[in-house]
This record gives structure tokens, C-alpha cells and sequence, in this order.
């Protein structure tokens, strides 16, 4: 007997079941096809349906039943063709006619592993509550006994250091005639040491980005270091850089990333003695807030002749980077010999620095770091960070937010008297809903010495439609409907990079004004104000005691 | 705000010159206590220049327990000035006002300054942590030729109080601060002056930067950065921690607490030191409204301002005797025959140093070097 399910699709799954339904009117579309051949995921397709219309043609009411073969967009109920929201068709619609809506009672992820491969994708972690760090507001505010600064008149001075920094009873100094002077006799190392802007753009390759979302933002940050006076750098994620960025002198605003793949570090290496600047410092990747534990992966198809180029790998070949840096086998070597050796490469000139992610043993490898004078910084990614590619029960359920992280390292170092010596860079979930100063500012009080964007920008500056409601969040599959995250040069050409330098540029600008709006109040004018802890508080009181701040109702 | 005099002189003169500059100085002021530091002393402190003067309060209960720790660490008490007490209604007497000058123990007699000075600390550091919760124990300094005296009230009538009209005690240095409580409930050891070996300052303003600034001098792993009651014993800390810790010239206590730019260090002839000390002295950076009076072990006296230069503060006199105060009209009441346009109001980049006795007033500005020499 054949089956009932055959008959009432009772294996299918409802439109229902979908985090994102189509909202078509027919009566508003004019059937010109942009949506069905935008879409990145084929989740709607034209269609004909024989439609049954009451309709009268006289001057007096004769109703009639006709039965039309009409067109229509029609969403997919194929879980792999699902539609993620993203609105790309809304915005190539001329009429109106298209648009996803959020659907709240989706069972998504109850059916998105077909064939026994787990669901991956990109983005950041799929929780749109607010982060801790949106729960904390800046409450010493200065007032007649301290009159607060004013941002628009008074001078600020919003700079930070990279690079390890020596203690004041360790430098090298000598008085001559009543003056102090590096005594060189004494053959003391100084460690590089780099005056940046505290918000940098996060590693993010070439690769994972498509060459015109890369090309802007290096724009972005060469034109605000040498025209705007605003020092921000960029570090490059892993996969190498192009061989003409990497010879000009505008190498210096750039950090070129290592990590476990080593993905572009032969043609780094081949370059050495041909550049003409050193680069602001090198960062190794030990980990990442988006998906702590587990590697990187460029998929074959994102490798197109310009990655293979720069990464120095065949054409369309899968490119993973492992969890961890296979030839270490301990923190020994995976932080002290290979910072040495990198330190090395470029003469001892170059802070060089390692990311982890964001988790409960990060005061273990700090304290190693403290004691590892060639350590420049210690960049810390919390959860919240963001990722081309990993899978979702990574990025959702592993990692440790970056507020309380940050936080007891830095007060591991108040402990040893050290918290000016090693710089805390702080990452993951920075700006998640828009409040890109305010982050910034509480993590620079809970003790950070600069913080790191990412998803941030590329929803600022190039339109990312990626949010925490699982919106797009396609960068793995190469099809980024904005050309951020795709190597498809039908797609990436959509991505003016001008543009995109041009937000940047504009973004950190204002950035600048807002940062100045919050330490103005509070006092700080010349210096960050790190660990001003006293400047914030929370309304929550087990954030407060967590963090060791004040509680505010 | 607080109100300041320090008067640095060639002969010695009575603290009531610093208490009636403060009255001048007094307009709007809610005068809730006053601290006086002397140094280089005079009438009967003359001849035991070289020997520990411990000052402080003590209740009843409290002089008892201070004698036993004194004796068992062979501290040989040499001779007591106490204040004759006058009653003022407003002002509520503790049970024992006190200057106490020592022997040094047997077994430091022949050891080093910086040992005796190590002892001094420790000794009164545990002193202040004795006494602390119930208030038996109060002490402000423990050091040769300082003398220090604080009270809650008006400093007129402290004056009258502690009967200083009438007193013999007299010093060349001598620092006051008229107190404006703000934030904090009235505590004697957040009253400036502030000292510690050989240093002391006191501050007009707020320190906005408190926080950061008190994390770092308490990771030093000195015993006597604590306390802490006043955000503005940090300056007098910071002046300690620079020229005595790290034995660096006066002058780079302006060039931590108010950091030049990039561009401007740069046109330093000590640049490569300056930008060094600027990085790895930068917790110590201050951004509030400051106006710093300090100074040093030598007898030199000192002005310096803010950034942003957001407080009072002018530096005035004659050769011989000079005032550096916080309010202008302070300065007319002590110094009333001085050149009026020959007055130093340091600015931002500035550092007025007048010289041990007196001698000359010289201006160190950050950029420019040395700049007026006044003598």
C-alpha cells in the first residue's frame, strides 16, 4: 500500500518551520525575476499555480469563477535552500513586492544537519540579548568639584601602546647634567614599542573577505593614518598579504597575522629583505572568540588565483587551518620560541603579540606572557567575536565572554604591579548593537589597552547583513550577497571599495567624537583612562560584583 | 576646593602667617579643617635636627599602647611638644596632641640615612594601622625636622586652639591647606599635607584619575604607599616614587604627571628618556583639576598645574621669601611688600621651582627648558 505520507507531505517541513518566511504580493510585483536570481540560497524560485478568480465584467454584479495560470515567487521548503532573511531581494525589488519576515517559532536548527553534516555558517553568536558590556553606564561624572573637560575645546590625546613595556626602575637611564639620557653602555633591550589609535580592525584575511571589502578597508586605515593624523591599524587575519602592500611603506600600518595554517608566510618570508618599513607588530593566532578550540577553513571554492597567489597554495583546494599550531607541543614553544622567532625575523624592531580566545585559562597564559619579556601584548577574543566559517555549535555554545576575561587578567596584573607592562587587547562583541564607543570606553576601564573590530565594521562600513537573529550569516559559502565575503567576482564586484574606505574613515571619526563625549565628563583628557574602574557601573549586581564595579539602580 | 599656602623663608616664621592667609583666602569656604606641615624648624627644635619627630593624636588609651611599641623597638623618647590647648567651642579636643622627638634604637645609630629612614616608615606605618578602627593611634609623619599638625575646623580658630599665636614654634618651611571636604566624611589622614620621607604636597582639586593611579603606586611593593584616603596623596607619592625611588631630577615629576605629546617630546633634546618614561610611567598620568604645591628632602619648594591648567595657583615674594598659593589675595597677606608683577602664575607647561632658602625662583617649562629666573 503506498504510504499516507506521500500523499499529505506529512516528511516535508511547513514554511512554518523556517526562521524566515517571504512576504510576496503579487499584486505589487511586476515579475522582472531580480529577486529569484539575487537570492543567495535559490530559497525562492518562480513558479506557476493555477489560480481560481471570481471576477464580473459587466455594469452590474455578474460574478464569474475563472481558473488563470498565474506566476509566482514561491519560497523553498528545502531545508538547505532556506531563506536567511538576508533581503537581498527587498533591495533589488522595484516595486516593493518581496520581503522576509523574521519567524520566531522556527525550528531551524532541529533539521539543519541533512546528511549527518552539522549546520555551519558565519557570524557571531546567535544571541541578540545585550551584552554585559551594554549593561554597563559611565557614572562618575565630574561636576562642580571637578569640573568636567570639554570635548569640543579642550585637547584629548586618545592613543595607546603595542609592545611590551618596561617598567620605570628597568630603563636604561642616567643623568647628565641634570638631565636623563638612555644609557646604551649597558646593552639593555627596549622593546618596540607603538603609539596607536585603542580601536583597531580585527584580523580579518583575504580570503575570507573578498579583495574589494580587504582593499577598503586598507584605504580606510592608510587614509586616516595619513591624512586624518588618526593611527589605527589593521591586522591582516591569517593568509598573507599582496606583495605590494606588503613593499610599500604603508606596511607600517598594518599587522600581518601567523597562525596555524601559516597560509602565506612563504611569500611574507620572501618579501623580508625587500620592504621598506616594518610592520606595526605581528599577531599569532592561538585562538578565536567565535569558535575557541577549533580551526579555520577557507573552503575550495573561495580559492580563486588572487588567494592561491597570496597564500602561496594550489587553485580550489580546501584550506584548514588546525585548532592548534601542530609543530608545538607545549606553551613553551607555541608561545615563547615561536614570539622569539618572529620577534627574530624582523631584528627585535617588531612588537610581536598572540590572540587566544576568550576562556577560564587565559590568566595561565598571561602569566607566562608577563614573564616572557620579547610578549608585546595579549590579545583576548570573547565569544561574541565573529568568524567567515565555523560550526554553529561552536560559535552559540563554546567561549567565554570578554568583560569578566578581561577583567580578571587585568586585575592579575594590578596584583603583580604590572598592568602597564603588557597591554590587554580586547575583542568579541565589541559594538554588537551599534554602541561601538561605549563598549570600547567600558572595556578600556575594566583595564583593556586597546580593543579589537571586526563584525563591527563590516556591518558599518560595507553593509553586512548578518545579525544575532541568524540574518544571512552565509560567509562560508562564498555567496555573500553584499560581495564582503566571497571570492565570486559577479558578487565581490558589487562591493565598491571607495566606498567602503570612505565609511571607515568615517566610522572611526565619529568614533573619535564619541569617545571624547565620555571621557570629557569624567576627566580624562591625555591619557586612556585603563582601569578607571571607578568610571562605571552596572545595574546588575552580580555583573557589578563579578566585575568588581559599583552597583547602580 | 582646598585652600593652599606654603611660605618658604630664609629665617623662620610662625605658622599663623600660613593660618591667616587661609582667612584671607577664606571667602566661600566652608573651612572644615586644616593641616599644617613644618619643616626646617626652629625654637626648640633647633638643636635636635637630626633626631625622628613622630607627630600625631593619640586618645588616653592610646599614648600607653604608642609608648610600649615605641620602647620595645628602642625608640628613646627625648623630648615631647605638645600644644597648649586652648578650648574653642567649635572645635572638639582630642585627648592628646603631640611632636614626640626620638633616639633612633641602639642597633641604628650607625647604619645608614636610608635605613633609618626605612625604619621611620615601617614604624609608623604599623603605628597608623594600631590605632586605626578605634582612632587611638593617629600619626602624620615620623621623620627628623618635620612637624605636622592637623584637626578638623575652622583654621582660625585652630590657630587659636593649638594657641600657635602664643607658641615658640616656628619653621623656614611651612605648608598649609585649608580644607574643603567634598566627597569624603571628614578623616585626618585625608587631610593634605601630605608627607612621606623627606617629600610632601598638597593639592587643590580632584584627581580624576585616582583609581589607576593608586593601583600602580600599591603594586610598587612599597610599605608606605598606602592610606589613601584623599585621592590627592597620590601626587605627594608620586613625587616620592619618582626622586627617591627612581632617583630621577625634580623636574620629570612635571614630565610623568602631565605627559607631553609625541610631536611635542620630540623637540626635547632628552627625548629618547622622556618618551620612555612617558610609556612606562603612564598610569601615573593626572588629567584632573590640579594645582600641586610640593616639596623635596633639599627644602626646595614647588608649583606645578594640570594639563589643562583648570586651578589656581601663583608663586610670589621677595628674595628671601617667597609664597606659593592658591589664591592670589593669600599671597597679598603674607608677602604684602613683594612686586606684584613679578607674580608666577605657572601655566600648563610649567614648573616653578623656588630654591632651598629662598635663594631664587626659577620656571622649568616642559618645552622650553629653563625660562625666568627671579632672584
Amino acid at each position: 500500500m503506498e504510504p499516507a505520507a506521500r500523499l499529505d507531505h506529512n516528511h516535508e517541513l511547513a514554511l512554518k518551520d523556517f526562521p524566515y518566511i517571504i512576504r510576496w504580493r503579487g499584486n505589487r510585483c511586476n515579475r522582472c525575476g531580480k529577486c529569484t536570481a539575487v537570492c543567495p540560497m535559490l530559497a525562492i524560485e518562480p513558479s506557476v499555480i493555477l489560480q481560481r478568480v471570481v471576477q464580473s465584467e459587466s455594469p452590474t454584479p455578474e460574478p464569474k469563477t475563472v481558473r488563470l495560470v498565474v506566476s509566482i515567487i514561491k519560497q523553498s521548503t528545502d531545508i538547505n535552500r532556506c531563506c536567511t532573511g538576508c533581503g537581498a531581494c527587498t533591495l533589488v525589488c522595484p516595486n516593493e513586492a518581496i520581503e522576509p519576515e523574521y519567524n520566531p517559532q522556527h525550528k531551524f536548527l532541529f533539521h539543519k544537519n541533512k546528511g549527518g553534516y552539522p549546520y555551519r555558517r558565519g557570524g557571531r553568536r546567535n544571541d541578540p540579548k545585550p551584552s554585559t558590556l551594554d549593561r554597563l553606564r559611565f557614572t562618575r561624572i565630574s561636576m562642580l568639584t571637578d569640573p568636567a573637560l570639554d570635548a569640543g575645546r579642550h585637547e584629548f590625546r586618545i592613543r595607546t601602546y603595542l609592545g611590551r613595556i618596561l617598567s620605570a626602575d628597568e630603563l636604561p637611564l642616567k643623568m647628565v647634567n641634570g638631565r636623563l639620557e638612555v644609557d646604551k653602555t649597558l646593552g639593555k633591550f627596549i622593546p618596540p614599542v607603538r603609539e596607536i589609535y585603542p580601536v583597531m580592525i580585527g584580523s580579518m584575511s583575504i580570503g575570507a573577505l573578498s579583495p574589494t571589502m580587504w582593499e577598503g578597508l586598507a584605504m580606510g586605515i592608510t587614509y586616516l593614518n595619513e591624512v586624518e593624523d588618526m593611527p589605527v591599524v589593521m591586522c591582516s587575519g591569517e593568509g598573507g598579504m599582496p606583495q605590494r602592500l606588503l613593499r610599500s611603506r604603508f606596511i607600517k600600518y598594518f599587522i600581518p597575522q601567523i597562525a596555524s595554517g601559516y597560509f602565506g608566510w612563504d611569500e611574507i618570508v620572501r618579501t623580508l629583505p625587500h620592504m621598506v618599513e616594518d610592520p606595526c607588530a605581528i599577531e599569532i593566532k592561538y585562538g578565536q572568540g567565535a569558535k575557541p578550540g577549533d580551526g579555520g577553513l577557507l573552503m575550495a571554492h573561495k580559492v580563486l588565483r588572487l588567494i592561491s597567489e597570496i597564500r602561496g597554495v594550489p587553485m580550489g583546494v580546501d584550506l584548514p587551518s588546525p585548532p592548534t599550531h601542530q609543530t608545538k607541543y607545549s606553551i613553551e614553544e607555541s608561545v615563547a620560541k615561536m614570539i622569539q622567532s618572529m620577534s627574530m625575523a624582523w631584528g627585535f624592531r617588531v612588537p610581536v603579540y598572540p590572540k587566544i580566545s576568550g576562556t577560564r585559562t587565559a590568566r595561565a597564559v598571561l602569566n607566562n606572557l608577563v614573564r616572557n619579556h620579547y610578549a608585546g601584548a595579549l590579545s583576548i577574543d570573547g565569544e561574541d567575536g565573529g568568524t567567515g566559517a565555523a560550526y554553529n555549535v561552536s560559535m552559540d555554545s563554546m567561549g567565554h565572554p570578554i568583560a569578566s576575561n578581561i577583567r580578571e587578567c587585568y586585575l592579575d596584573l594590578v596584583r603583580q604591579g604590572k598592568q602597564n607592562e603588557l597591554p590587554l587587547i580586547a575583542a568579541g562583541g565589541v559594538g554588537k548593537k551599534g554602541n561601538l564607543a561605549a563598549n570600547t570606553a567600558a572595556l578600556i576601564m575594566l583595564g583593556a589597552s586597546a580593543v579589537s573590530i571586526g563584525k563591527y565594521i563590516m556591518q558599518s562600513a560595507a553593509d553586512c547583513f548578518g545579525d544575532e537573529l541568524n540574518r544571512c550569516n552565509i560567509c562560508n559559502i562564498g555567496k555573500c550577497p553584499r560581495g564582503i565575503t566571497t571570492q565570486d567576482p559577479k558578487l565581490y564586484r558589487r562591493l565598491d571599495p571607495d566606498k567602503v574606505a570612505e565609511r571607515v574613515v568615517e566610522v572611526f571619526k565619529s568614533l573619535d567624537i564619541e569617545l571624547k563625549k565620555i571621557f570629557a565628563p569624567m576627566g580624562r583628557s591625555t591619557e586612556l583612562p585603563i582601569g578607571m574602574s571607578d568610571g562605571i557601573s552596572s545595574d546588575d549586581s552580580a555583573i557589578a560584583e563579578r566585575l568588581q564595579i559599583s552597583y547602580v539602580c | 576646593m582646598c585652600r593652599l599656602i606654603a611660605i618658604t623663608s630664609n629665617e623662620y616664621f610662625s605658622p599663623m602667617e600660613n593660618i591667616l592667609a587661609l582667612e584671607t583666602m577664606k571667602e566661600g569656604h566652608d573651612g572644615s579643617g586644616m593641616g599644617l606641615v613644618l619643616k626646617n624648624l626652629g625654637g626648640e627644635f633647633e638643636e635636635l635636627k637630626t633626631c625622628p619627630i613622630l607627630s600625631g593624636i593619640c586618645s588616653k588609651e592610646g599614648i600607653h599602647i604608642l609608648d610600649d611599641y615605641m620602647n620595645k623597638l628602642g625608640f628613646k623618647l627625648k623630648y615631647t611638644w605638645t600644644p597648649k590647648i586652648k578650648p574653642v567651642k567649635e572645635v572638639s579636643r582630642r585627648d592628646y596632641y603631640f611632636a614626640r622627638v626620638y633616639d633612633y634604637p641602639d642597633e641604628y645609630r650607625n647604619k645608614s640615612f636610608d635605613d633609618k629612614e626605612d625604619i621611620l616608615l615601617r614604624t609608623r606605618v604599623t603605628l597608623r594601622k594600631i590605632g586605626e578602627d578605634d582612632e587611638s593611634i593617629i600619626v602624620f609623619s615620623f621623620y627628623p625636622d618635620i612637624l605636622t599638625l592637623k584637626e578638623v575646623g575652622d583654621p582660625l580658630q585652630l590657630g587659636e586652639f593649638f594657641n600657635l599665636d602664643k607658641s615658640p614654634l616656628k619653621a623656614k618651611i611651612i605648608f598649609a591647606q585649608g580644607r574643603q571636604n567634598t566627597n569624603y566624611a571628614i578623616n585626618l589622614y585625608a587631610c593634605h599635607p601630605f608627607f612621606i620621607q623627606g617629600y610632601g604636597s598638597m593639592t587643590n582639586g580632584e584627581n580624576t584619575a585616582f583609581v589607576p593611579i593608586r593601583e600602580f603606586l600599591m603594586g610598587r611593593g612599597f610599605a608606605g604607599y598606602i592610606g589613601y584616603n584623599s585621592d590627592s596623596e597620590v601626587f605627594t607619592h608620586i613625587l616620592h616614587y619618582i626622586c627617591k625611588q627612581l632617583r630621577h631630577p625634580l623636574i620629570y615629576y612635571k614630565d610623568i604627571i602631565t605627559p607631553l605629546k609625541e610631536s611635542e617630546v620630540q623637540t626635547r633634546p632628552d627625548s629618547e628618556a622622556v618618551r620612555l618614561l612617558k610609556i612606562s610611567l603612564r598610569p601615573l598620568c593626572i588629567d584632573g583639576p590640579n594645582c600641586v604645591i610640593g616639596f623635596t628632602p633639599d627644602g626646595t619648594c614647588f608649583m606645578v598645574q594640570d594639563a589643562k591648567k583648570l586651578r589656581p595657583g601663583v608663586v610670589g615674594g621677595i628674595k628671601g621669601k617667597y609664597g606659593l598659593v592658591s589664591e592670589e589675595c593669600g599671597l597679598d597677606s603674607v608677602i604684602t611688600q613683594r612686586d606684584k608683577s613679578q607674580d608666577i602664575f605657572p601655566m600648563k607647561y610649567d614648573m616653578v621651582i623656588v630654591e632651598p632658602d629662598a635663594k631664587e625662583v626659577k620656571v622649568w617649562n616642559q618645552l622650553q627648558g629653563w625660562t625666568i629666573t627671579t632672584n
